[in-house]
């Protein structure tokens, strides 16, 4: 593996990291929303505050390492991307905010209905603008103007491909919390609210799988380079929706719960990844690839070397974090009030 | 729009976002290093006040940090929205400490979680005060690492410019450039001084409206007594960084304190106006202290505005920012000494309305001082944004559309400062203080029976 893959995979990594920790927290403020309407209000909110309030500052915190590191890593990203970018990730950051002002606010009694129906919101609108920007990186949006690069809003917003994107991602978001909102819920003993989101898990499970299929199609009229790529590595996908099928199963079965998220996660995993391999080597198509956005070797040392101390000061107090909150039955299960 | 108006809106939202991210960023530095004495004192002194100082502490503290949290988000994205030009030069060479923060808010979001969610949880609470140390580290290092960053802006090192590209990069020398010691310490130190103040603030208001309790006795010595030694500090540490400018960003220091011409025996200059033919008027001049302050000893030769060329003096209105700074830091430090030796020999004068209303007025005095040092060391270093290297003018974005930008980003930020606010209010007046002991002495009864 080249120093300029390596870095790559390690954003990558990091970049699903966020997206799936992300979904978890973005459809579990959906539902808590959508609950809320049809008068079912208390069944996620203890789910929220007990899980999503002591970690979603450490979610956040894998999107800040994503976009700090590709700077670092891929410096030129920083010209070609905030050049470009200024609008949609300007609204993503207001969403963003929004949904950290709640947990602060709203959990220390700021409850007010209308604050909860926007964090709702946000939990859609937040997925959809963060995967315009994946959508944009497979070529076809931005092209090099006189004064540098710029996006082109209209075609974007005509194109059926990134609607597909955009589509998939919502889907995803559904799809992904509700089954490990369900594992939560039945750990938690939560008979009612396990009942709920395992309907949930079961509506959004086709329309994940069959968003994938139509991303797919439309990725073969938009950019055919990426898409034969797709094609090439379709044991990865295969293998992705073996994970897909077993998920379905447990959830189906109602046993299991633990071994669904974990499926779940894989399959998102293995998607992803499969994605990152086709892409390659490009970081914005046509224009930017990995190797000349690459940065220069020493800075590339020096980032390697602080990834892997930092790891080592990192796994062990995930394991605390998690331990704690996520795998203490008398926690989850809201027996214990030790908030400060 | 514009390149020009590009320029100007992407300033003005750069210095907005970093304005307000930087009273949530202060407050996360120093409040918890507070929070761990007052445990600290609780669990040693066996003293219930104290460790409930520290809970409530960390509660007001939970949602400041939110705010902080994205806001820091924002300004973290904003630097390749608007400057895309600096980012991909800072991105070549000083992405080192920049990536090295994300560690360190990792370290503290995470520990912070934990110990936001296991009070009372631990038989030892000393185990509990053990999950702030990681926290009050991190914040420590993301400030000491972001400072390292705008140090780099201020005396760049470790590349070479050849033909227009960064050649020659030195991660590690970029990073210990000169300008570091003095600042990430002098940052640290006001940090720390900052939320003394506040947090005495808060006290003193609670004694002013007419509470009488030792709870709130207790909190402004705490208080006032780290205060001082954080002033006294951050005051020498001060001095350092005039130090520091002398030699190595003289253009800086003789902008703020008017020193036009290149001269030894220099006096400091305060306050006073400039007249249309550059003369100042109105000012109280020291003698010699301009070259004590820059070089250590009365005769020192101090270089003047006029060794530099006119198109890279920076604006000179920093005097005044300057001046502030200095002022609120050396008040604040003599309240806090007179408090101090006042209760020692139980002088009536420092429980008085009139004094304690000044020490209400030290925390938010902290944080003009904070915003005003930041104001003076910013626009001090213009025209460039690289020290030397890089125009400010040259690295903005060429998009369109930062003032639409520029707006929804403040109609934000007056959401988040009244949202704060209030739920600051709320949280404290709904669980007074009186209530909440006499809630947990009737817990604890509860538990004996
Ligand atoms: C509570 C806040 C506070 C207080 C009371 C002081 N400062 Fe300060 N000062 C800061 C908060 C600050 C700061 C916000 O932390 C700055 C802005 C940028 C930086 O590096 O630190 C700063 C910068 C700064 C600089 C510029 C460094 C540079 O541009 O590289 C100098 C020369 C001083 N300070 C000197 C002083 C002196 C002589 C003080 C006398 C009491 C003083 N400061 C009090
Ligand atoms: C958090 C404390 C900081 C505050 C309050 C602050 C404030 C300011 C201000 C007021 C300016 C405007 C100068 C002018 O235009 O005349 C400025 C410039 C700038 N600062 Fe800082 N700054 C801070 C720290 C930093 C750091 C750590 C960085 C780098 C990572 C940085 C990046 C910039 C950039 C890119 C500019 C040029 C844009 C501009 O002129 O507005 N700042 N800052
Ligand atoms: C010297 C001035 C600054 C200090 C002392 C400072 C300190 C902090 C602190 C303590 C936090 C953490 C909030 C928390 O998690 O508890 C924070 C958040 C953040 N700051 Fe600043 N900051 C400064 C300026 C900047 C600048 C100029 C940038 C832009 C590069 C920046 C980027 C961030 C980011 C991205 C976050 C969010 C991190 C997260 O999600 O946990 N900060 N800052």
């Amino acid at each position: 593996m080249t120093i300029e893959v390596l870095g790559a995979f390690v954003l990558w990594l990091f970049l699903f990291g966020y997206i799936y920790l992300g979904s978890v927290e973005f459809g579990a403020g959906f539902y808590n929303a959508y609950g809320k309407m049809t008068g079912k209000e208390k069944l996620l909110e203890n789910v929220i505050q007990r899980y999503l309030s002591p970690v979603w500052e450490v979610t956040n915190v894998f999107l800040v390492f994503f976009f700090v590191g590709i700077v670092g890593f891929f410096p030129e990203t920083a010209y070609f991307y905030g050049t470009t970018l200024l609008i949609p990730v300007s609204i993503a950051l207001i969403f963003l905010s929004i949904r950290g002002a709640y947990y602060a606010f709203a959990v220390y009694g700021l409850s007010n209905p209308g604050f909860t129906y926007v964090y709702g919101l946000t939990g859609l609108v937040l997925p959809a603008s963060l995967s315009i920007v994946l959508a944009i990186s497979a070529g076809g949006f931005i092209e090099m103007g006189e004064s540098g690069p710029m996006l082109s809003s209209r075609s974007l917003l005509l194109s059926p491909f990134a609607w597909s994107v955009v589509a998939l991602s919502l889907v995803s978001v559904l799809y992904i919390s509700a089954v490990f909102l369900t594992w939560y819920a039945a750990y938690a003993k939560d008979v009612k609210a396990e009942f709920l989101l395992r309907k949930y898990a079961l509506i959004f499970a086709l329309p994940a799988i069959a968003g994938a299929g139509v991303f797919l199609v439309l990725m073969q009229g938009h950019n055919r380079e990426i898409f034969s790529r797709l094609l090439e590595y379709w044991w990865i996908f295969g293998l992705s929706l073996l994970f897909f099928l077993g998920t379905v199963y447990f959830i189906w079965k109602k046993t299991r719960y633990g071994l669904a998220v974990i499926f779940s996660a894989l399959q998102y995993f293995s998607a992803f990844m499969g994605y990152g391999i086709a892409h390659y080597p490009y970081l914005l198509y046509p224009h930017l690839t990995l190797f000349d956005g690459f940065t220069n070797r020493a800075m590339a040392v020096a980032l390697i070397t602080a990834f892997i101390l930092g790891l080592l000061l990192l796994i062990p107090s995930i394991y605390l974090l998690l331990r704690l909150f996520l795998f203490d039955k008398q926690y989850v299960a809201g027996k214990r009030i030790n908030h400060a | 729009m514009g390149n020009e108006q590009s320029l100007l809106f992407s300033r003005v939202l750069t210095e907005l976002t970093l304005s307000f991210h930087i009273i949530f960023a202060t407050i996360g530095v120093g409040v918890p290093l507070l929070i761990m004495i007052a445990q600290w004192a609780g669990i040693k002194k066996q003293d219930e006040h104290y460790i409930l100082l520290a809970r409530r502490w960390t509660r007001g503290y939970a949602v400041t940090v939110a705010v902080g949290v994205v806001t820091g988000t924002i300004i973290g994205l904003q630097l390749s929205l608007l400057w895309p030009t600096f980012m991909r030069a800072a991105g070549n060479v000083i992405a080192l400490p920049l990536f090295m923060e994300t560690f360190a808010f990792f370290l503290e979001a995470i520990f912070l979680g934990i110990y936001l969610y296991t009070w009372d949880r631990f038989e030892n609470q000393r185990k509990h005060l053990l999950l702030l140390v990681p926290v009050a580290i991190g914040a420590g290092f993301s400030a000491v690492f972001i400072t390292i960053v705008n140090a780099f802006m201020n005396t760049p090192r470790g590349f070479a410019v050849l033909n227009g590209e960064l050649v020659n990069i030195k991660p590690l020398e970029a990073m210990f450039n000169p300008a570091v010691p003095t600042k990430a310490a002098h940052v640290l130190l006001t940090a720390f001084m900052t939320a003394s103040f506040i947090l005495a603030s808060i006290a003193a208001f609670h004694l002013l409206r007419g509470s009488n309790h030792a709870y709130h006795k207790k909190a402004l010595l705490l208080t006032m007594k780290l205060g001082a030694v954080f002033a006294i500090a951050s005051a020498v540490l001060g001095d350092f960084s005039g130090k520091f400018l002398a030699e190595y960003q003289p253009e800086k220091l003789a902008a703020a304190e008017w020193h036009l011409e290149t001269t030894s025996e220099a006096p400091l200059v305060m306050f006073g106006v400039l007249d249309d033919d550059g003369k100042v008027r109105g000012a109280l001049t020291i003698p010699f202290a301009l070259s004590i302050l820059a070089f250590g000893s009365p005769n020192a030769e101090v270089a003047g505005l006029d060794q530099f060329p006119v198109e890279e003096h920076p604006p000179l209105y920093i005097h005044y920012l300057f001046d502030s700074m200095v002022i609120i830091g050396v008040f604040l430090m003599c309240l806090s000494l007179i408090y101090l030796i006042g209760m020692r020999f139980k002088w009536k004068a420092v429980s008085s309305k009139w004094f304690t209303g000044l020490i209400v007025l030290g925390g938010p005095l902290a944080i003009v001082a904070i915003e005003a040092g930041w104001w003076f060391t910013e626009v001090g270093r213009q025209p460039w944004i690289l020290r030397g290297v890089m125009k400010t003018a040259e690295s903005a974005t060429v998009s369109p559309n930062v003032d639409v930008m520029l707006y929804l980003f403040t109609v934000l930020y007056v959401f988040l400062a009244i949202g704060c606010v209030g739920v600051l209010l709320r949280m404290f007046k709904k669980n007074p203080i009186e209530k909440e002991l006499s809630d947990r002495a009737l817990l604890r009864k509860g538990e004996m029976a």
